[in-house]
């Protein structure tokens, strides 16, 4: 597979090597010649004047063949499930009837039978079930191995699972194993009609560009899809479907790794990637206790409370609060951040957000560039307001 | 300006500008705020190998000079006077051992200072001793083989927090300038105590209190070279530790230019950023100047010092003249460049005026520093007569 | 302990910047540093020597400028280092990355730790470590927050791992692999003496003969995602200022976000 450049109908012109977002493209003797940073994106494909390049792909291998079926990793933990096993369901049905698929969905737990009929509810055709007292912690071991073990002898085209911890914990080792691609947090997917590819969109690059990435010759295709991005499907509570239990005689359950206790979190009722409501602090809070002030404003609207680097790296809250590139990517659906100057690294982490409200005394921060709402004006002045609204309305 | 630093001088100017940057800067207004002393921030400065560059490396320091003890201090100041005037004040405290010490006094003290794990102070300051040193009232009296001392220094840098003093006491009045010695005084020893830490203006976060000796005896082999070398110790260590504070000044006065020239071509009024309107630029313009020709003048008396040169005390006076005034401009002009903003607590400048102004008190007064430079003008002029 | 800590070179995120008029990313000046995390990783790496004894390695795949970054953790006091380096690797996607790491990693001998930081800033997977560990057939944990302790005598290491909810306290056997986070630890600084060794110290460069690797699995032949295109995001954001005084700026805002159900529902009659 490479990039051919046809020497008869090049001139040189350069257009390629202005559009190529990777610098992998030069021209050298009148000629232009992609380097070893070409990743066949296609993208100087679009501007040549002359049609001098074109893109020799793989096309889908034999390892393809025989594939089929659309299945979601059904995350539970602690008894329930992840509410991203249902947009999973939603955007996995979409893809089945384009493929004419079944979708299965996989569980893994223990005592967790009685959640099957909410995944048929929500879209499931089948459920394998894995329901095992030796499967009520997550270990990548576990859940990986068997979902990599199911997935052998199944041969689903393709795998989907949340980009939460848990998912990008262990999905990538059952890709790895599967010896197949795997695209991150994805925040779109799409079948190409003609050849049934699966499309898979991310951002890359902190935002800058999105990117379509697809797994032409191996099998399964697989992603993890960003939380709070895909819609959930109709529920029809009482529909039915086939529920597979997973025999486990002759799984070898390794003991490499061992869950030893769960320590929850009780800063936030609800935890950052399943909020629908996120008020964050940056460095114009001053101060830790005033996180206090915004902690008010996130209990009044049923959501948590976030941070940016500024705020974490001053010590004012705690790292699992961090939004942004090193910290967690989320996507509610109202995000209001308070003193945050909206730096690249941190809007790479909420540009999901469905809503950004921006509180900022600077009205050139760059955080007003990606708000829908932007309030320039005291933080200390907005926040008490809204809070005094907030309360009065509840009586 | 390419000042064709050697590999190693590199190495140093670059670690402890990235320590400055990583460390120091995300922590000086709360240290300044609260008048802490930077405790973690020296041990970054011992696990880098920072502590001990004009140490001899037979004393496990790195066995370089001055120029390079300067161009790691010019670092650190641009990031916090306060923070450079601590890490810098214990080389101040070890230089009497350094020129004067003996062997055993050396293989004591020195390793441990050069791996950061203890602090020196220089005790010289006394309430009726300021620019007029020889009237220090501290006694060592001779007792068998200790000596007793009593009095108070006042003033004193790193006070409290160092563990051990190089202090100047008289040991005969009789004698004037040759009346006076240098002893080490251990933290903790009997009868040697602490005043109240001041508070200050300026480099809040340096620890500046008094020390008390209540008939503290001392064993005699504390006695740095030999009695009645005090003064002559003392004027040697100022010589050779000038450029110690002329790094703090350029360091200093580099840190409030560039916040100027951000502040600058950010700021917007009458329609544009005020870089852009020369009354500005030309403040911004001589501010710059006055930084690289200090800077200059420093590095060049540095490496002459390191050279081994004798007579040097014409220009390490310079180097501390020209940088601390130099400073004190600057930063007052980087105020003036913030305006109204400049004044107020929350931008850094106000912190480096505050900072700047005892560069131009301490380590002799600027006066003084005027005074010797004419009395070396005076003696130049007359050999040069002879021939 | 003998420890192995990967890396990755990536650019300098403050200074990408999108071209809005071509839609490129101008490059010119953009500094070249440690990824973030891989700084995280390798002070972990450097406190488990510290107290248990032992040496670290670091290893990256990368072009030949990647021995800077190499030598820049050899000046925090990393022991030695090794870099894979060939025109074969590139273009590789996370599973031909993994691949190669791995041979690099049995090359190098055998660990008792790999540690990883928890993703790239370019690349933004989070994938690499684990699928590291799958190929070399090492138990993981993935989001590690914080060291528990390490028993050298029965070879377990228990960690915390930062899940969405909260921390699980996890038991692994050694050898293992172990990616990190932030709260890991804030990187030491560097030493001089460090640096003058990093200066002088042979880093071995393997190709892709070197290390015996198979070319199917290596590079962009061996990476079995592929990038179909690269298209601008939706602009984002509605870009509504709201002005006056902060009373009327919160009814104003309260109005807006009352023309989304959901929201409506959330404020209420405010």
């Amino acid at each position: 597979m490479s990039l051919m450049v046809d020497p008869e109908l090049c001139t040189a012109c350069e257009a390629c090597v202005a559009a190529c977002p990777f610098g992998a493209i030069e021209v050298k003797d009148g000629l232009a010649a992609p380097n070893e940073k070409c990743n066949l994106c296609g993208a100087c494909l679009d501007v040549c004047p002359v049609e001098a390049l074109s893109i020799e792909r793989q096309e889908a291998g034999p390892a393809a063949e025989g594939h089929q079926g659309v299945w979601i990793f059904a995350e539970q933990r602690h008894g329930r499930l992840a509410p991203v096993a249902f947009e999973l369901l939603g955007q996995g049905r979409v893809l089945a009837e384009k493929l004419g698929a079944r979708l299965t969905a996989i569980l893994f737990g223990s005592n967790v039978k009685h959640l099957a009929a909410d995944l048929f509810a929500a879209g499931a055709d089948t459920v394998f079930l894995a329901d095992d007292p030796r499967l009520a912690g997550f270990t990548d071991d576990l859940y990986g191995g068997l979902l990599t073990r199911l997935a052998q002898r199944h041969r689903p085209e393709i795998v989907l699972g949340g980009a939460t911890a848990m998912g990008r914990s262990f999905i990538p080792k059952v890709a790895s194993a599967l010896h197949t691609g795997l695209t991150a947090d994805c925040t779109g997917l799409d079948i190409r009609a003609s050849d049934r590819l699966l499309l898979q969109t991310r951002p890359a690059f902190g935002g800058n560009i999105m990117a379509t990435i697809v797994c032409p010759a191996r099998r399964p295709q697989m992603a993890t899809v960003r939380p709070r991005v895909m819609r959930r499907g109709p529920y029809e509570p009482g529909r039915s479907g086939e529920l597979v239990e997973v025999s486990l005689a002759g799984v070898e359950f390794m003991d490499r790794t061992r869950l030893v206790e769960f320590i929850e979190d009780l800063t936030e009722k609800v935890n950052l990637t399943e909020a629908d409501v996120i008020v964050c602090g940056g460095r114009g809070l001053g101060e830790a206790r005033h996180f206090g002030l915004l902690r008010e404003l996130a209990d009044l609207l049923g959501g948590s409370v976030g941070a940016s680097r500024g705020a974490v790296d001053a010590g004012w809250i705690s790292y699992a609060h961090q939004i942004g590139q090193t910290g967690k990517t989320i996507s509610p659906k109202l995000y209001i951040a308070c003193g945050v100057s909206g730096a690249v690294q941190h809007l790479v982490g909420m540009q999901s957000s469905e809503v950004i409200v921006a509180v900022n005394k600077d009205p050139h921060a760059p955080i007003f560039d990606v708000a829908d709402f932007g309030l320039v004006g005291d933080l200390f002045e907005i926040v008490p307001e809204l809070i005094g609204r907030l309360k009065a309305a509840k009586g | 300006m390419d000042y064709f630093l050697t590999e190693e001088q590199q190495m140093i100017q670059d670690l402890a500008r990235q320590i400055a940057e990583e460390k120091v800067l995300p922590v000086r207004a709360e240290l300044d705020e609260k008048e802490e002393f930077p405790r973690a921030l020296l041990a970054h400065f011992a696990a880098a190998d920072l502590c001990g560059l004009n140490i001899p490396q037979a004393y496990g320091g790195m066995g370089l000079g001055m120029f390079e003890q300067a161009l790691a201090t010019e670092q650190v100041a641009r990031a916090c006077c306060g923070v450079a005037v601590s890490y810098a004040s214990s080389g101040l405290g070890i230089f009497p051992l350094l020129l004067y010490g003996s062997e055993e006094q050396k293989r004591k003290y020195l390793p441990d200072v050069a791996r950061g794990k203890t602090l020196a102070a220089f005790a010289l300051t006394e309430s009726a001793a300021g620019s007029d040193a020889s009237n220090i009232q501290t006694t060592a009296v001779r007792d068998g083989d200790h000596y007793v001392l009593n009095g108070a220094k006042q003033w004193i840098t790193n006070a409290g927090e160092a563990d051990f003093y190089t202090v100047i006491a008289i040991t005969d009045r009789t004698k004037g300038p040759r009346g006076a010695t240098f002893f080490i005084v251990e933290k903790g020893e009997k009868g040697f105590t602490f005043g109240k830490r001041e508070k200050k203006m300026g480099i809040r976060c340096s620890a500046t209190g008094e020390l008390i000796f209540s008939d503290c005896r001392i064993p005699a082999d504390r006695v740095i070279a030999r009695e009645g070398m005090g003064f002559v110790v003392a004027m040697r260590t100022f010589d050779m530790s000038r450029p110690g504070v002329g790094a703090l000044g350029v360091g200093l006065a580099q840190g409030a230019l560039e916040a100027a020239v951000d502040f600058a071509r950010t700021r917007v009024q009458f329609g544009r950023p005020i870089i852009g309107h020369q009354a500005v630029a030309h403040m911004l313009a001589d501010m710059a100047t006055g930084v690289e020709a200090g800077r200059a003048l420093l590095y060049a008396v540095a490496r002459y010092l390191d050279s081994g040169a004798k007579e040097v005390s014409k220009v390490s006076a310079m180097a501390k003249l020209f940088t601390s005034d130099l400073a004190m401009k600057v930063t007052t002009d980087a105020v003036q460049v913030f305006g109204g903003h400049g004044y107020m607590r929350e931008y850094p400048v106000e912190k480096m005026m505050r900072d700047a102004k005892i560069l131009q008190i301490f380590e002799g007064t600027n006066q003084i520093q005027r005074n010797i430079i004419g009395q070396e003008l005076n003696k130049e002029s007359g050999r040069s007569r002879k021939k | 302990m003998e420890i192995l800590v990967c890396i990755k070179q990536v650019p300098d995120a403050r200074d990408v910047k999108l071209d809005p008029k071509t839609n490129t990313l101008r490059r010119e000046g953009v500094a070249s540093i440690v990824n973030p995390f891989d700084l995280y990783a390798m002070e972990a790496a450097l406190r488990l020597r510290d107290a248990h004894g032992g040496r670290v390695f670091a290893l990256t795949m990368g072009p030949p400028q990647a021995i800077e970054a190499l030598r820049e953790l050899v000046g925090y006091g990393v022991d030695e280092a090794a870099l894979l380096s060939d025109r074969a690797f590139a273009g590789a996607d996370t599973w031909a990355t993994s691949y190669t790491l791995a041979r690099g990693a049995e090359k190098l001998g055998r660990f008792d730790l790999i540690v990883c930081g928890k993703q790239a800033v370019d690349g933004d997977t989070a994938q690499v470590g684990p699928e590291l560990a799958e190929q070399l057939g090492l138990p993981y944990v993935a989001f590690v927050r914080r060291v528990v302790s390490l028993d050298s005598a029965a070879g377990l290491l228990t960690v915390e791992r930062l899940m969405d909810d909260g921390c699980d306290v996890v038991e692994v056997r050694l050898p293992a692999l172990i990616t990190v986070v932030k709260e890991i630890g804030e990187p030491r600084v560097p030493s001089l003496k460090g640096k003058m060794r990093a200066r002088k110290l042979e880093i071995p460069v393997l190709t892709a003969e070197g290390l015996g690797a198979d070319p199917d699995k290596i590079g962009l032949a061996g990476s079995p995602t592929q990038v179909l295109e690269v298209f601008p995001p939706k602009p984002r954001g509605q870009r509504v200022r709201i002005e006056g005084a902060p009373g009327e700026q919160v009814s104003r805002l309260l109005e807006h976000l009352k023309k989304d159900i959901t929201l409506a529902a959330k404020v209420g009659a405010a």
